[in-house]
């Protein structure tokens, strides 16, 4: 499925904008969601796209599943255009909500991707099985989602976006509805879904310490226009767990990814805003 | 205990009409002259079963028409549905169609019906029971085919699902409740259709025939023993509807009940 | 460009919408000159036969199935002879006279529908008393129970309403028992735990999401109320409405069915208009779907 010369990144964005209103309607003055994105993801990282509300992050990761088209500049996934890469199933979606269908039970749910691409049957209940099995649902496999709390719907939205076995795998603040406790587990199961499968992860979240505990690397954007402002090395040890949110190089990771984020927003010479972000690093 | 808590409060209701219908009779005549009272209702019923005007033979023939319109009605509005669903632009030309059919007033429509397919022809029955029901089928298998959840069609893009794909997987079953809905209206709405038909002429083993020609006679508790019949058969088939309801669609809100399992 | 349709979309241009409907109207009386054309009566000029359809067809006689021409001509020819009004004006006027009736019969149905509805859901006792009834209602023919309306309230525009409204609300209270349950059990559980009132919830949660629902309904309760009221009228002796008309002209079925299809044009349009109106409202009060936004 993916034809693509070894060393060669996963995903390429050259030069990338977006412009809403910009064609057709005269009465809307257009909005530049994004503008001239550039990043390369190599194989097998896990990049996190964390900026402010409205900076167009999730815009940038629907122009890599080719959900909406750039207004400028390419967008290439696995060496081939984006729509291409669409076409040949290259990548699985996350999205904010599970969108479930309420009338397929969890394991029809996981399946829906293979009945579409043709698997046949044995193929089906071979891979869907396994992808309850690295979820973690196997005993929920006959229920339905109503019957599923948010973050178990969103384990099974995840086993379905990986059942294929795509090589890259998009997510768009999957855990966003969920609490901190549960958020914190559905890190670590994602982690250990990427050691285990070695997919390239995109991730976009508005929490800087959920950013770092993931990722390898970090883009950071700043508010509408979304430019990449900064991309932080996130070099701690792996693999992480309870330890990694003690020590003090996560912390310094965040502090980093914070002070980018302010860089992007313009100054802030505000005390109170000064100690409230302060706050946050703490709490996270 | 659960089922008498169910059906107690109707079941209290209807005692409590029909003895207070009963007895209003009883003190007003000419209220029973045109409204007879609930007990010459349904000795005037059991007299006329197979004999005299024989009620259950109408009633089978009724139901016939009134399924065959069910059916038709149902499976053009159906079509007409997915068909403007897969081709938007088409809107603009059937939905007037369809309002225009659907506007006609039965007791004009009803008179062309029978002199078009035959009066005696069951045929004509179910024509006007069939434009009864094609619109509301219609026109919610129509929402129910195109209001989908913007979040399913972008999961079945990023699937490069195709229209049939996307239609088969996501437009049907989100489609269904409210088709059912549709029924729900159409199965009442057909037998209704036929007899109306009916009673603007048709085989006279019908219950519409038999209700005209009673009130011809003056038999008005043989009149109302057949539109009791009518409406019993209505209410059968709604409760066909909600059994379906049951089968097809346990995950709906609507159907499952609102405690989470 | 994401593959959805969604109701209402995609937007034609105002142009080409009109074109597809004047093509309907066109296609329409295609369809109808051309059965006559395979199966109708034979075609004369000053007597003479100039075409023989191929087919029989019963129903596509000239009595059964007037030509268009006809039909349109008698509409501009005076109601009847010596009258000052044309046809088309007497069914206007009468079209009018129905509407209020009908308007009137909508407007209670859709509240009776919501209120029976919404005092459904809430009150289980309620429901489980009254739903019976409420079904029952819907399968005894209006044309059985009209006549009886009529003759309880009197001849009048209130029995009229009132058939109007006994054929509209049923539609709506179905269509609203869907809507109004229809919500996400989570989504309830969320306002109850805010501690919110069951009026809240039924504002903010339940009335939203039933409108779906509601719109479809009031689709068919437009026409149903035309309907209702145009029956009511027949089933009486008022002397006005098109439900007079149409009793009037299908007693002259046989002499000029002109009349009748020109009276069940009008009826039509009628519906056609109401249906539009209320689709109008639709598509302000349900959000169209929204286009690719920034986020």
């Amino acid at each position: 499925m993916t034809a693509n010369a070894p060393g060669a990144p996963v995903v390429r964005l050259t030069g990338v904008s977006k412009a809403f209103g910009a064609t057709g309607s005269s009465s809307t003055t257009p909005t530049v969601a994004l503008s001239n994105i550039s990043l390369d993801i190599q194989r097998g990282e896990f990049v996190s796209l964390i900026g402010p509300s409205g900076c167009g992050k999730s815009t940038l990761l629907r122009l890599v599943g080719d959900l909406t088209e750039p207004t400028g500049g390419t967008v290439q996934v696995n060496g081939k255009p984006a729509g291409q890469a669409r076409l040949d199933r290259d990548y699985g979606m996350v999205f904010q909500s599970p969108t479930l269908f309420d009338w397929r039970t969890v394991e029809e749910n996981v399946r829906l991707p293979l009945e579409l691409f043709g698997y046949d049957n044995a193929a089906r209940a071979e891979r869907t099985s396994e992808m309850l099995e690295l979820v973690r649902l196997t005993d929920f496999a006959r229920h339905r989602p109503y019957q599923l709390s948010g973050g178990m719907q969103q384990r099974v939205a995840i086993a379905r976006a990986l059942a294929f076995s795509p090589s890259l795998l998009l997510m768009d603040e999957p855990f966003g509805a969920l609490d901190e406790m549960t958020r914190e587990r559905m890190n670590s199961e994602v982690l250990s879904i990427w050691a285990r499968t070695g997919i390239t992860v995109i991730f976009v979240t508005h929490s800087i310490p959920e950013a770092v505990f993931l990722s390898s690397r970090v883009a950071v954007m700043s508010a509408r226009p979304g430019r990449i402002t900064r991309v932080v090395d996130v070099d701690l040890p792996r693999p992480r767990g309870l330890e990694t949110r003690e020590s003090t190089a996560y912390f310094s990771f965040i502090t980093e990814v914070r002070e980018a984020l302010r860089a992007g927003q313009g100054t802030e010479t505000d005390l109170a805003s000064v100690e409230r972000t302060a706050a946050e690093g703490l709490i996270g | 205990m659960d089922a008498v808590r169910r059906y107690l409060p109707a079941a209290l209701i209807l005692v409590g009409v029909l003895v207070a219908w009963e007895v209003s009779v009883q003190v007003s005549q000419v209220q029973g002259f045109i409204l007879p009272a609930p007990s010459a209702i349904w000795a005037a019923l059991a007299e006329n079963w197979t004999e005299g005007y024989a009620i259950l033979p109408a009633a089978r023939v009724t139901l016939f028409e009134a399924m065959g319109g069910l059916v038709l009605g149902t499976v053009l509005g159906v079509i007409t549905a997915f068909v403007v669903s897969r081709f938007p632009a088409s809107r603009d030309t059937v939905l007037p169609l369809a309002i225009a059919i659907n506007a006609i007033p039965i007791i004009a429509f009803a008179p062309v019906a029978n002199n078009w397919f035959g009066i005696l022809s069951p045929l004509s029955k179910m024509a006007i029971a069939a434009a009864l029901v094609y619109f509301p089928i219609m026109i919610n298998v129509l929402r129910g085919l195109t209001q989908v959840e913007e979040s399913a069609l972008e999961l079945m893009r990023s699937y490069a699902a195709g229209p049939a794909a996307v239609t088969r997987q996501v437009r049907v079953p989100n489609a269904l409740p409210f088709f059912l809905t549709g029924l729900k209206v159409a199965t009442t709405l057909s037998l209704i259709g036929a007899v109306v038909g009916e009673y603007f002429g048709g085989l006279s083993a019908t219950l519409g025939r038999v209700v005209v020609a009673a009130a011809s006679e003056l038999r008005f508790d043989v009149t109302w023993a057949a539109i009791l019949i009518v409406s019993l058969g209505g209410i059968a088939l709604y409760l066909g509807v909600v059994v379906l309801e049951r089968l097809l669609i346990p995950w709906h809100p609507s159907v499952r009940g609102e405690r989470p399992a | 460009m994401t593959a959805g349709t969604a109701a209402g979309s995609p937007r034609l241009s105002r142009r080409r919408r009109l074109t597809f409907f004047l093509l309907f109207i066109v296609g329409l009386v295609a369809l109808w000159e051309g059965t006559k054309l395979l199966g109708g009566d034979p075609y004369r000029i000053d007597g003479e036969v100039v075409w023989t359809p191929p087919i029989d067809i019963g129903m596509a006689s000239d009595v059964n199935m007037p030509h268009f021409w006809v039909i349109f001509e008698r509409l501009f020819k005076p109601l009847t002879s010596g009258a000052e009004q044309t046809l088309a004006g007497y069914l206007f006027d009468q079209a009018l006279y129905t509407l209020r009736s009908a308007f009137i019969g909508f407007t209670l149905g859709g509240l009776l529908g919501i209120g029976l509805a919404v005092a459904f859901v809430h009150f289980g006792l309620i429901e489980r008393a009254f739903v019976p009834y409420v079904v029952a209602s819907q399968t005894i023919p209006i044309i059985a129970l009209a006549p009886l309306i009529v003759y309880l309230v009197g001849q009048n525009v209130t029995s009229v309403v009132i058939v109007a409204t006994y054929l509209s609300f049923f539609p709506v209270t179905i269509a609203m028992l869907r809507g109004l349950r229809s919500p996400d059990p989570r989504a309830l559980e969320l306002m109850r735990s805010y501690a919110a009132s069951r009026r809240a919830v039924l504002w903010k949660l339940r009335f939203p999401a039933s409108l779906p629902y509601l719109m479809t309904a009031l689709k068919i309760t437009a026409t149903a109320s035309i309907v209702g009221a145009i029956v009511g009228e027949g089933s009486g002796s008022l002397q006005a409405g098109l439900g007079r008309a149409l009793v009037f002209f299908s007693q002259q079925y046989t002499v000029a069915p002109e009349k009748l299809w020109g009276a069940i044009l009008f009826s039509s349009a009628v519906g056609i208009v109401c249906f539009g109106l209320v689709r109008l409202v639709e598509l302000r009060v349900v959000r169209a779907r929204p286009g690719e936004e920034p986020g």
